[in-house]
């Protein structure tokens, strides 16, 4: 960035918000990730055939062990009398704690049919937690589409899951956002050497570890769309710690320093711990921006990670944002990514498909990241696109992934120059 | 409420969704809120179509609940035809809208649309997926097809194909080209293809040919009664069935029957090298249509034993437990694939043939397996040409169910070395690229083994194995080991069946070897 021309960032670009039918998982996929990073826990949706045929679909391919997740159909006698189908759950969930006694922790997840028919689950949630303590813990959440977005279903679960953790006093470092194994274990390696220990994940990876929560407790998100958990942890006293978010080189040093001015640790120290992975995220990250250098994006709205990963991709390897689209715009969280993304985008909140479909027609932007259901119709209209579940289903965070990111908007680009050499130059 | 880990049938909309992205010129409104549009990837991922299917959700959400759904409906509606210029429209409910009852047919008459709206009445919490593609395509049918003069020369329709069929581009052509070889023209295929002014032309062929029940029965009923169109009742997969369907085309129309071109099928079975299929025990499910089919092929054109049949389709319950009467079994009938996973792990046979379901079950018990049913994955929408139906159909089925087996001859070298340390039944058929590991399961050396224990309680992975009330005795239980895998389990059934009713209580090597004498054939 030149001195002599201030840079303008996104702070104050007026967001284009729009309504009408939105092309979007709703919450309960979040389900497909969030029962292999907890062991112990079952997730069981209480909805119709269409949420058990979602599940399946976002799964992709089957998961070929059991999956710790189903769907409680609702069938047309559970419509019926609210008191037969809350017999009828009590039942289900009896079967299924007897055939897996392995699991610890029980979802109830809510779905756009059990909210519309008023099912109470967090009753349920009590009742059933009352009969199967101490071995189970039943909680509930809601991942319906009437009132969540793909990762949003994330978010109402761990925000469910904070009102029932332990109380301390202790002044601990809590790091809240599900993230693939290995990134979370290098995290950890990271905080420990710049001396941030002791560090409590949320969530736990089994239900012995979940981190007890008080006063004292400061913590910090790794993913941008818990807004509810973030509001939910500072009603139990928690201090939140703002940082940009651990996306690319610069966002995961952003993120370790706000986390060390937080604890007052010294900053050379933490220079120090940070000076390799910066040196070798800064050149695993060169290399595949030669790829993305001055190429236009387009983002539709999917899972929240829009304005971050606009953000790395703008600063760290020369993409062009057109328009970033996202589900939901949360001031708060997203103040310190708005004021890194330099000025340019249309910012979007919400969707109309058509409209912006339209829109990304006209741009004809280089990359165009959405869901499924556009992808392979975009790419049958020449543009390259990056699928979006896919920036949320791969170690994306933190540095020795950020090249991998990058990688991930590079290979459409570079698939698209191999098959049509013509195009390319 | 029904606990369900997997479904082999999405709810009735997405039925609906199969009809509406087959056509061309209809589009459907749904009254559904965000999240449901998931089912757009279904086409475009798992069956790759370029376009994102003709459907507009009117998405909405907690806070309009209570407020105005129906105008969001109405105001979809409209924007959609302004959008999408359709010649007819569909509008229905997903299952959440079902529930809030603002009747999507009633607010589309309202708000008069310059097209035909044709209102669908899916019920989700009590049907599924193959009934709403059944009662939409109907539907369309009822509304738009018309008494028409019938064409000069013989002409029939074809019906059923559906977006995200199984195989249905391809057997489209096939049958296309069939009905050509004996002179009969296609008048229209739907819903594949087809436009709603398509529809309109039905009632011009002489009669329809019905490819997949499931799709397009009621259709072929109302045809049948409305129009005075009779329709075809065999489903021509297999050779014997399409010998079926060609004569029964003959009796319709009076034409004489074609030559059969391009049919290898029945000479592979019949080349001596296909000796080792005899008998094979094969595990069949599916929706009806395609089991049955799977059922007569697997019996009476390759030679295979049927130990198991089923689907997953309530609706053709019927066919299919008449069907598994005559392999002298009874039917299963279920949509819970946990059922189908125990009944395949009892039967162990050594194919099974199913959908991704099945391929999931097989691959969890380490059974060959070979698809031939919806639902299916990305890998069964192949590029290449690759029918089920008809002569060339008969031909892909032959290719398709012998390749996961192990050939012949590589069969008979694994039964005489069995030990060879590197080829060995677990390493896989050899023709599958996989790489040859080392054997997993070496067995230990012989005089540590035969030594000590063996009373088989405190050592179970050396000595004797408890299964039911009958023990294998520790050499019994290594002698199984040397029987290849892809008759073991058959082995070790049998075995612990002639124990159990001659009073055995502990398997020895000789009562493996009588045994096997007593099931000789």
């Amino acid at each position: 960035m030149s001195l002599d021309t201030p840079f303008r960032s996104c702070t104050n670009t007026p967001v284009l918000k729009e309504r009408g039918q939105r092309e979007v998982f709703c919450g309960l996929t979040g389900i497909i990730w969030l029962h292999r990073k907890m062991q112990d826990a079952f997730f069981l949706v209480v909805g119709s055939r269409t949420c058990a045929h979602l599940l399946q679909a976002a799964a992709g391919v089957m998961i070929f062990a059991e999956p710790r997740f189903g769907t409680a159909i609702l069938e047309e006698k559970d419509l019926a009398g609210l008191a037969d189908a809350n017999a009828e759950l009590d039942r289900e969930v009896a079967r299924l704690l007897s055939r897996r006694p392995d699991i610890r922790q029980l979802f109830l997840v809510g779905s756009c049919p059990s909210e519309v028919i008023k099912l109470d689950l967090s009753r349920a949630a009590e009742r059933l937690d009352a009969r199967h303590a101490p071995n189970v813990r039943v909680l509930n959440f809601s991942g319906s589409g009437i009132e969540t977005t793909f990762t949003e279903g994330e978010d109402a679960c761990l925000a469910a899951m904070v009102p029932a953790l332990p109380a301390t006093d202790a002044a601990e470092l809590l790091v809240v956002g599900a993230l693939p194994d290995v990134v979370e274990d290098q995290m950890l390696a990271l905080l420990a050497a710049i001396g941030a220990g002791p560090v409590r994940t949320l969530p736990a990876r089994r239900s012995t570890d979940l981190p007890p929560v008080g006063a004292n407790t400061r913590f910090i998100l790794v993913q941008p769309f818990l807004g509810a958990t973030h509001a939910a942890l500072q009603v139990r006293g928690a201090k939140a710690i703002s940082a940009p978010f651990p996306f690319g080189e610069e966002g995961s040093t952003l993120w370790f320093h706000a986390v060390a001015e937080a604890l007052g640790l010294p900053r050379d120290r933490v220079d120090a711990v940070l000076a390799a992975p910066r040196a070798r995220a800064q050149k695993a990250v060169a290399a595949v921006a030669q790829t993305l250098r001055g190429k236009s994006i387009f983002f539709f709205p999917d899972s929240q990670l829009e304005i971050p990963l606009a953000r790395f991709l703008a600063r760290e390897c020369g993409m062009i944002p057109v328009e970033v689209g996202t589900p939901y715009l949360h001031r708060e969280l997203m103040a310190p990514e708005l004021a890194l993304l330099p000025e340019g985008p249309v910012l979007s909140e919400g969707q109309d498909v058509e409209l912006q479909l339209d829109r990304a027609r006209a741009a004809r932007p280089d990359l165009t990241v959405c869901g499924l259901g556009l992808a392979n119709p975009l790419e049958a209209e020449g543009l390259a696109t990056k699928w979006a579940i896919e920036l949320v289903f791969t170690p994306v965070h933190f540095y020795e992934q950020a090249a991998d990111l990058a990688g991930l908007f590079a290979r459409p680009l570079r698939r698209h120059a191999l098959l049509t050499p013509e195009a390319a130059e | 409420m029904k606990l369900t880990l997997w479904t082999y049938e999405g709810p009735p909309h997405v039925g609906a969704m199969r009809v509406a992205t087959a056509m061309k010129g209809l589009h459907y409104v749904l009254h559904a809120p965000q999240g449901d549009t998931y089912a757009d990837l279904l086409f475009t991922m798992i069956e790759r179509r370029n376009h994102r299917p003709p459907v507009t959700y009117t998405t909405f959400q907690a806070r309009d609940l209570g407020g105005d759904t129906a105008n969001l409906f109405k105001d979809a509606a409209r924007e959609a035809f302004v959008r999408f210029q359709p010649q007819a429209m569909i509008v229905g409910a997903s299952c959440t809208a079902e529930l809030i009852q603002d009747d999507p047919g009633g607010l589309a008459e309202a708000i008069g649309l310059p097209c035909p709206v044709i209102p669908l009445d899916l019920p989700s919490y009590s049907r599924k997926e193959n009934f709403g593609a059944d009662e939409t395509f109907f539907q369309i049918v009822k509304v738009l097809a018309k008494p028409l003069p019938r064409t000069e020369a013989v002409t029939c329709n074809l019906i059923g194909p559906t977006a995200l069929g199984f195989r249905h581009r391809d057997d489209v052509t096939e049958i296309t080209r069939l009905l050509a070889s004996m002179g009969v023209a296609v008048n229209v295929c739907a819903p594949l293809d087809a436009t709603p002014a398509d529809i309109a032309r039905m009632g011009a062929a002489h009669f329809n040919v019905l490819m997949y029940p499931e799709t397009a029965e009621t259709a072929a009923r109302h045809l049948e009664k409305s129009l005075g169109q009779p329709f075809t009742k065999v489903v021509p997969i297999g050779t014997h069935a399409t010998r079926d369907f060609l004569a029964e085309v003959a009796t319709l129309t009076g034409l004489p029957l074609p030559a059969e071109t391009g049919l290898r099928q029945p000479w592979y079975a019949a080349s001596v090298d296909s000796t080792y299929l005899t008998g094979k025990r094969v595990y069949i499910f599916g929706d009806g249509t395609h089991a049955i089919a799977a059922a007569r092929i697997a019996a009476k054109e390759i030679g295979f034993e049927v130990v198991g049949l089923g689907c997953y389709n309530r609706e053709q319950a019927r066919p299919v437990r008449a069907s598994a009467k005559t392999y002298g079994l009874e039917a299963l009938i279920t949509d819970d694939y946990l059922e189908v996973e125990a009944e395949i792990a009892r039967l162990q046979p050594e194919l099974i043939l199913g959908t991704q379901m099945e391929r999931h079950i097989a691959k969890r018990l380490g059974i060959p397996c070979a698809v031939i049913s919806a639902p299916v994955h990305v890998q069964d929408f192949p590029a290449r040409y690759s029918p089920q139906m008809g002569f060339e159909g008969a031909n892909v089925i032959f290719d398709t169910w012998v390749h996961p087996l192990v050939m012949g001859l590589e069969e008979h070298l694994l039964t005489m070395f069995r030990e060879d340390f590197e080829f060995h039944d677990a390493a896989g058929p050899s023709h599958h690229g996989a790489k040859a590991s080392a054997r997993p399961d070496v067995p230990a050396e012989t005089a540590e083994a035969s030594s000590g224990e063996t009373s088989g309680q405190k050592m179970p992975e050396d000595a004797a194995q408890v299964t039911g009330e009958v023990i294998w005795l520790a050499d019994a239980e290594r002698e199984l080991k040397k029987i290849p895998f892809f008759v073991r389990g058959k082995a070790k059934r049998n075995t612990e069946k002639f124990a159990a009713d001659k009073g055995v209580t502990a398997i020895s090597i000789d009562t493996l070897y009588e045994a096997k004498a007593h099931y000789a054939r």
